[in-house]
């Protein structure tokens, strides 16, 4: 299992409900499914990622976060995880608003724009940056709204949300960010990881 | 009424209260049965048949000599695999496969029923077929599963006895009976009524029978299981038996040469009184209205774990019917997976070979099993 699900499996409680939107193929639903008794839920849009699920014994609902997380009532989870896939929405404002309203806090994962190899991508090729969480060209990805560690800082504290606990991840190396170190971390991660509540 | 020494019967002594207000009781429901019900009793699931489906859900169907109706899905090693499970289905009441239905006499009258049978529900048919329960010695089934009308028992049976099963499969259904459904219901029972052979219900006492009308409403019916994808690719414009068009009213095109064998055949195994009957039960069908029109609370006592499966070229109850079910059931938070499978063959995908659905079907059973 990828390090950013063991981290975020550190985040959790023993024995919650949670809901993992975009579960894809449920590894990480089934390892906290199995190590940590959680009552998992999951929400995926590929029709295939959902078979894996079913076939793992999971709850799983095809859908999308943008349309079919108004069906859930207002904090019915305890957590709800987003793992890297905020950049890909039409609307990244409006599922946050979702996750806080129908989780009582919320995991979220962002590839991070202001990583060193991004930057130095752009400044000397020139062309979208291509790196291992940024693997598509600009042309076919489906990110479309990529920030940087900074910015989802920015974003959280004008809308008053609660950050409980930010991390940083590069590759096996996990920080925390705080006030002091947003500006180092912005570049030395290639993954920011937060724990957010309304 | 049929009583072919293959059909199993159960008559059911405790008076059964109907939605119409009348009282049956004394009433034969006629059941299969497939593998074997393990010594905790925790193996059985109870499957519901569609309109024109029967009990025979699997092998060779004794009456009509063709596989049952769900042989894709249940059997030895299948989806619904009855080396592990024990399958139980009973002809819906107001069927004509044994069960008690508009061919059966009235035994006030030792006339047949014909139209003076009881108008019937979806409500009445899963409470009749409650009583297996009793005759088997189970008090749990492990699953509830049906597509079309079946998941419409599936839905009702869970809403009336929540304690009763551990897992339920509703597939390809509705909650409540559309304005389109309805309508094309009626258009069926119209062309029933409109063959002089039906006479008010009363053929059967002058030994006739209404085939053209019946065959006719199965012909239409039919167009709402496929798609128009399906039928393209299958039948397009292509020509039955003839090199071109012979400007007549003969059957030109393979479309329509199939149409009407499926019609000649479905007058051989149906009876146009159930035929009514059950269109009448699945139109009735609104099961948010009993609650005020808040389909969550049907299901507010059950701690079932769900699984609704619904198909992309389905628009006899598509998606998004089935999507309502799963909105209502996550409003209170029951554990409900679904899943849309991808499939051009309309509504009667549920009952054909489609991988996806199949495999779908199977983990979500056996993985539900391993975790009893």
């Amino acid at each position: 299992m990828k390090n950013e699900f063991k981290v975020i499996a550190d985040l959790i409680e023993k024995d919650k409900r949670v809901l993992d939107v975009g579960c894809s193929d449920g590894t990480l639903m089934k390892f906290l499914k199995d190590n940590k008794n959680i009552n998992i839920r999951g929400l995926e849009i590929s029709k295939d990622q959902v078979q894996k699920c079913i076939a793992k014994g999971l709850t799983v609902i095809e859908g999308n976060a943008e349309k079919d997380l108004k069906q859930f009532p207002d904090k019915a989870f305890d957590y709800v995880i987003l793992s890297q896939t905020l950049q890909a929405f039409l609307n990244p404002e409006l599922v946050i608003n979702e996750l806080l309203r129908v989780g009582k806090k919320a995991v979220v994962t962002i590839p991070n724009f202001g990583y060193w190899k991004v930057r130095l991508h752009l400044l000397t090729k020139g062309t979208m940056p291509i790196t291992k969480t940024l693997p598509d060209e600009w042309y076919n990805t489906p990110n479309l709204h990529m920030c940087t560690i900074k910015d989802f800082v920015h974003f959280v504290k004008s809308r008053n949300f609660k950050i409980f606990k930010s991390l940083a991840l590069n590759n096996q190396n996990v920080s925390l960010i705080n006030n002091t170190n947003l500006g180092i971390k912005n570049w030395f991660a290639d993954l920011g990881i937060f724990l957010i509540e309304k | 009424m049929n009583t072919n020494k293959n059909i199993k019967t159960l008559i059911v002594k405790k008076p059964l209260q109907l939605d119409c207000g009348k009282t049956i009781n004394n009433y034969p429901i006629a059941y299969e049965t497939y593998g074997s019900l393990n010594e905790k009793k925790d193996n059985a699931i109870l499957v519901f048949h569609a309109l024109t489906g029967d009990q025979f859900v699997t092998g060779t169907n004794p009456i009509t000599n063709k596989d049952g109706w769900w042989s894709y899905a249940v059997g030895p090693d299948k989806a619904i695999d009855t080396n592990k499970y024990f399958v139980i289905c009973s002809n819906v009441i107001g069927g004509c496969m044994g069960s008690y239905g508009p061919s059966h006499k009235d035994p006030n009258t030792q006339k047949v029923f014909g139209t003076n049978f009881p108008v019937i529900t979806i409500n009445d048919m899963v409470n009749a077929q409650e009583n297996l329960l009793d005759h088997f010695g189970i008090n749990k089934l492990f699953s509830v599963a049906g597509g079309s009308m079946g998941g419409m028992q599936v839905l009702q049976f869970v809403s009336n006895f929540p304690e009763k099963t551990k897992t339920a499969i509703p597939i390809a259904c509705t909650s409540s009976h559309s304005a389109q459904n309805i309508a094309l219901n009626e258009l069926g029972r119209q062309a029933i009524a409109a063959d002089s052979n039906w006479n008010e219900g009363n053929y059967i006492s002058k030994d006739t029978n209404p085939n053209k009308g019946l065959a006719v409403a199965r012909m239409a019916a039919h167009i709402t299981y496929l798609s128009k994808k399906g039928l393209q690719e299958k039948f397009g414009r292509k020509l039955q038996e003839r090199e071109d068009l012979k400007f007549s009213f003969d059957a030109d095109f393979q479309i329509e040469s199939y149409l009407r064998y499926q019609g000649s055949v479905f007058v051989d195994r149906f009876d146009a009184n159930s035929y009514l009957y059950i269109t009448r039960a699945m139109d009735y069908f609104d099961l948010p209205r009993k609650f005020k029109g808040n389909l969550s609370d049907a299901f507010k006592e059950t701690k079932a774990r769900f699984f609704i499966i619904s198909f992309t070229s389905d628009w006899l109850y598509p998606t998004q019917e089935n999507k309502d079910i799963v909105i209502a059931l996550n409003a209170i938070g029951v554990d409900v997976g679904f899943v849309e499978i991808k499939s051009d063959k309309g509504h009667d995908s549920f009952l054909l070979d489609v991988p996806d659905f199949l495999n779908a079907l199977k983990n979500f059973l056996d993985k539900s099993y391993t975790e009893n």
